[in-house]
């Protein structure tokens, strides 16, 4: 068994309302940052998986971020395999 | 008659629940999230809070507290459950109600009086409210703007299974799709709403309206007893 490291980027859907990346915008001006648009807020998990192989490895994360980590109505995600 | 009322860690409305249903006449039960026996209870109650801290997404973590498995069967086999406010999160995300309640559109938590039309009113949480009536119930939540996409929110419509929605003089307080506060499932014996039914139980509190769904719940049950 070894460890897989994996990092699952979790983002708002394209078209669906991002209130914390709107909330953050709105800051911005404030910053003398007006040249700084599009600002989408989401979330980035990080984790661990022993396993046997790493496709063994990602298949179970691929599933726990369908399932679990994201909600598929509202986010789209992303699976990197990181270094440990 | 007993109506259970799960406590998740975080959950903060469960005494107030527990105090509204016994107000209405049943017996209430507090039920642990780690047990896995809802004890016989005829109805359930998901209360208000912020089950697991809310992290990832309101309700997604307390969907796998030990006690679901119990509350899915008990919704399987007929019996009536009510999420409240972070309760409706957590049904949603257990695929128990359809949808999804998104962050506030109004980029704040929202923590206020607002009024409800009832859509249906021939459902178990629903029967004793007047004809014409609208209920005055507090709000307070930062994820309650409901979504679906539009094509699955006509059916939701078709199906009648709106079963609130904000309305005027206050509004919709959240971004809500189409103004919904809560929904039944196909069988109408699930609902989940964002307000706060147990929190306007006694006129002290600025309203007992709620007291009209508790009601409603407490004698569904005394008609028709769920099995054992």
């Amino acid at each position: 068994m070894a460890g897989y490291r994996f990092c699952v980027s979790i983002m708002p859907r394209e078209g669906i309302l991002d209130p914390a990346g709107k909330a953050v915008e709105a800051a911005l001006p404030q910053l003398h940052a007006d040249n700084v648009h599009e600002v989408r807020v989401g979330r980035r998990v990080e984790l661990t998986v022993e396993s046997d192989s790493a496709d063994t490895a990602r298949a179970m994360v691929d599933s726990l971020a369908a399932d679990f980590l994201a909600n598929p109505l509202i986010e789209n995600w992303k699976i990197e395999e990181i270094a440990r | 008659m007993k109506v259970a009322v799960v406590v998740f860690p975080g959950s903060n409305c469960d005494r107030d629940a527990l105090h509204a249903v016994e107000l209405a006449g049943a017996d209430g039960e507090l039920v642990w999230h780690e047990t896995t026996d809802l004890h016989g209870a005829d109805a359930v109650i998901l209360p208000g809070g912020f089950a697991h801290g809310d992290y990832l997404r309101a309700g997604a973590i307390a969907r796998f507290s030990p006690i679901m498995g119990a509350v899915r069967a008990h919704a399987q086999r007929g019996g009536l459950l009510l999420g409240i406010c972070n309760g409706f999160q957590v049904l949603t995300e257990a695929g128990l109600l359809p949808g999804v309640l998104r962050r506030n559109a109004t980029l704040r938590f929202e923590h206020r009086w607002v009024r409800l039309s009832v859509e249906r009113r021939d459902t178990p949480f629903t029967s004793r409210v007047p004809d014409g009536v609208t209920l005055r119930m507090p709000i307070a939540h930062g994820e309650g703007n409901y979504w679906l996409p539009d094509g699955q929110l006509d059916e939701l419509e078709a199906a009648g299974r709106v079963a609130f929605r904000y309305t005027e003089p206050e509004g919709n307080p959240n971004g809500s799709a189409r103004d919904i506060a809560g929904v039944i499932d196909a069988t109408g014996r699930v609902c989940g709403l964002m307000p706060h039914p147990e929190r306007a139980s006694e006129a002290l509190l600025g309203s007992d309206d709620g007291m009209l769904l508790m009601r409603s719940l407490v004698e569904s049950v005394a008609r028709v007893p769920a099995a054992a």
